[in-house]
């Protein structure tokens, strides 16, 4: 049976409508992306606690009907992970930016990996610094011009995937704003996952990184966006040379065998407890 | 007739950092986040160790920073929380300090001070940060912070911090200091008749109806927590009552106000001294944390001499009792005011006395304590410059 087609506001704050973000910008693919896979899961909203940091992707939560908590910058996975250890049975989705993520939230990033904490993170990566006016962060590419690259940027860019998959997040994928459907499953199956998740969103910031690298449009920037990326399963059939330059799309990385952290805990206290009993 | 099986009040002997893990759980603390630092490491060892005795949670976060969003989360998550430090650590805090201070989350910061600044002293004494609670995160905020004396008020005194981050809705600091946090004191664990235990109050009107900072309810609205239905917003931005963003200079400045109002209101009651031979006094020690020790035996020693020296050991320093320190200096001669640093609460005491005399600092910030002697010898001093 099909089902029935997702009330989007139901899950949103419509009175905080219309949203403070530009006119055409990625986040919002992504956010409806995530509405989407909130309600494939039949989640009640009273049982999500929506976090995130400081940043224009950021706002997302205030705009969401759900527990929702503004952070500070970089540093929502630590505030998440107090929400998710006092209530290990609710839902906790973070969603970052690049910077909020990678730079100033890195540590905490790789800790959450290293836990394996059941938690979904998704990263809108616009390769930018949005809401500070377009400086460069850990994933601007090389070459490119920011706000403080005028000569072009120098500053080698972080692969996000392999980042997460290294510091032992158990469910890592990636996908683009020009494939709201691909996002959708991607996000479900990270907040299917018994785990750490992380998704990596590739997405257009035309007003900050656009503009001053000749896509000002978003259209233009979105296309540029789909030229670099290749599904890993395409990949598969190309050659080394194909492949040069490319960014790979899909689910990147599943284990399920390492144990989660609040299971982890939860084990521990019972152990403890029943020690003491004796 | 007491029976024979009449229980006996236990004595402990612990060391004051052992003291704050323990009275934080009999406070209902079930949340600790922390990141190991010299002195104030003990503190994270005995709640790994109780937490899970108590079904609650312990966890040593990446950092500093971590460990207090972390407490941020679960108190947000209706769970008292709290995390324990030392300085470098407590500045790597303040951020998120500030935080809890605009969005009105209950936890508690405990500081065992060292020498600083920077890496400084770590296994030595200071009373260094008492300024850094005060001022260290930025804005303006209102700051409640105790700084017992005696491993018993220790006990009370981390029971209390719990009360008022729950009555008031902020972070409350407890500094204690290297020497109170390593030694160890005998004595009778409070028993629970002894003091009370506060819940901050929580939300009743339907989700509907809630507002996160409904200022209808006074200055401290009711709190309701996450996953209770109530689907409310926070955010460290300045927001409304709904808990929006907002930047409405008269509403912003209001709310400004009523964060500091909430507590300084109660200045007078939250002000918590113990006046040792204040009476006549004409010389007054202001001395608080374990420096006041040796004050009180300097007050001794003075008056064996025949000095009519006394001992305001002040427990709550912020806010700071103005009213108190101020009837004192308007019949006192003279202040004098050891602290292990370079003269810091001085300020305050100056600030606040209004008035041309003494006020003389003992300061040593070399790591050691300050003796009785030392304190002693300013006595005199003071004393004999009349
Ligand atoms: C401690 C701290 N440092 C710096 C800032 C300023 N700041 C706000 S948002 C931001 C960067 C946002 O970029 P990103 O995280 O990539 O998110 P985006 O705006 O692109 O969504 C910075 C540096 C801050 N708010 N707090």
């Amino acid at each position: 049976m099909a089902k029935a087609p997702v009330d989007y506001l139901y899950y949103m704050r419509a009175e905080k409508l219309p949203h403070m973000w530009c006119p055409g910008c990625g986040v919002g693919v992504l956010v409806k992306a995530i509405i989407a896979a909130i309600d494939d899961m039949g989640w009640d909203k009273n049982d999500i606690a929506f976090v995130s940091g400081i940043g224009c992707t950021s706002r997302a939560p205030g705009y969401m009907d759900m527990n929702t908590l503004h952070t500070t910058h970089g540093r929502a996975l630590t505030f998440a992970t107090g929400i998710k250890m006092a209530q290990p049975t609710k839902h906790v989705i973070v969603i970052s930016g690049d910077g909020d993520a990678t730079a100033i939230g890195g540590n905490h990033f790789i800790h959450a990996c290293r836990r394996n904490i059941d938690i979904t993170l998704i990263v809108n990566n616009n390769n930018i610094y949005g809401m500070t006016g377009g400086q460069f962060s850990p994933t601007t590419p090389y070459g490119a011009r920011a706000a403080t690259t005028p000569y072009g940027n120098i500053d080698p860019a972080f692969d996000l995937v392999e980042l997460a998959k290294g510091a032992g997040a158990t469910y890592v994928a990636r996908g683009s704003v020009d494939n709201g459907r691909m996002l959708q499953k991607f996000v479900r199956g990270g907040l299917n996952h018994h785990g750490f998740s992380v998704i990596e969103a590739l997405t257009n910031c035309h007003t900050q990184f656009g503009r001053r690298n000749k896509m000002a449009d978003p259209i233009k920037m979105i296309e540029w966006i789909s030229s670099r990326v290749v599904s890993n399963t395409k990949a598969k059939k190309m050659t080394p040379e194909e492949l040069k330059g490319k960014i790979l799309t899909g689910v990147m990385h599943t284990d399920t065998e390492r144990p989660e952290y609040c299971d982890e805990y939860a084990h521990l206290v019972e152990w403890v407890q029943s020690k003491k009993a004796k | 007739m007491p029976s024979e099986q009449s229980e006996k009040p236990k004595i402990v002997f612990w060391q004051g950092n052992e003291v704050v893990a323990q009275a934080a759980v009999a406070a209902g603390c079930r949340f600790f986040g922390g990141y190991p630092i010299t002195p104030s490491s003990e503190v994270a060892s005995v709640m790994s160790e109780m937490m899970p005795q108590v079904g609650g949670t312990f966890m040593q976060m990446e950092d500093e920073i971590a460990a207090m969003g972390a407490i941020i989360g679960a108190s947000l998550a209706g769970v008292k929380s709290c995390t324990a430090t030392s300085g470098p650590g407590f500045s790597l805090k303040m951020e998120h300090i500030g935080y809890a201070c605009m969005a009105e989350v209950p936890c508690v910061v405990v500081n065992v001070m060292r020498g600083g600044p920077s890496t400084g002293l770590p296994t030595a004494l200071g009373q260094s940060d008492v300024m850094q609670a005060r001022w260290g995160t930025h804005g303006d905020h209102a700051t409640i912070a105790l700084a017992p004396a005696y491993h018993r008020e220790i006990y009370l005194s981390t029971i209390k911090c719990f009360n008022y981050a729950e009555k008031y809705r902020l972070p409350v600091m407890l500094l204690i200091d290297e020497v109170l946090g390593h030694m160890s004191e005998g004595m009778t664990i409070p028993d629970p008749s002894e003091y009370e235990i506060v819940d901050r109050v929580k939300a009743t009107v339907p989700p509907e109806e809630y507002l996160p900072y409904d200022t209808a309810y006074g200055d401290v609205p009711p709190m309701a927590s996450y996953f209770e239905g109530y689907r409310f917003h926070v955010t460290g931005l300045n927001h409304g009552a709904n808990g929006f963003p907002t930047t409405n200079p008269e509403y912003c400045n209001s709310e400004e106000i009523r964060m500091v109002r909430k507590v300084m209101k109660d200045a007078d009651k939250l002000a918590e001294f113990e006046e040792y031979h204040l009476n006549d006094a004409e010389i007054v020690i202001f001395a608080y944390g374990s420096t006041a020790r040796s004050a009180k035996m300097a007050v001794d020693k003075a008056r064996k001499e025949g000095i009519r020296a006394g001992l305001f050991r002040a427990l709550t320093i912020w806010p700071f009792p103005e009213k108190q320190v101020y009837e004192l200096s308007q019949r006192a001669k003279a202040f004098v005011v050891p602290e292990v640093n370079l003269g810091q609460m001085i300020l305050e005491v100056e600030r606040v006395a209004k008035r041309e005399m003494p006020i003389v600092g003992v300061n040593k910030a070399g790591g050691v304590p300050i003796s009785p002697f030392e304190i002693l010898d300013k006595i005199k001093e003071v004393n004999k410059n009349g």
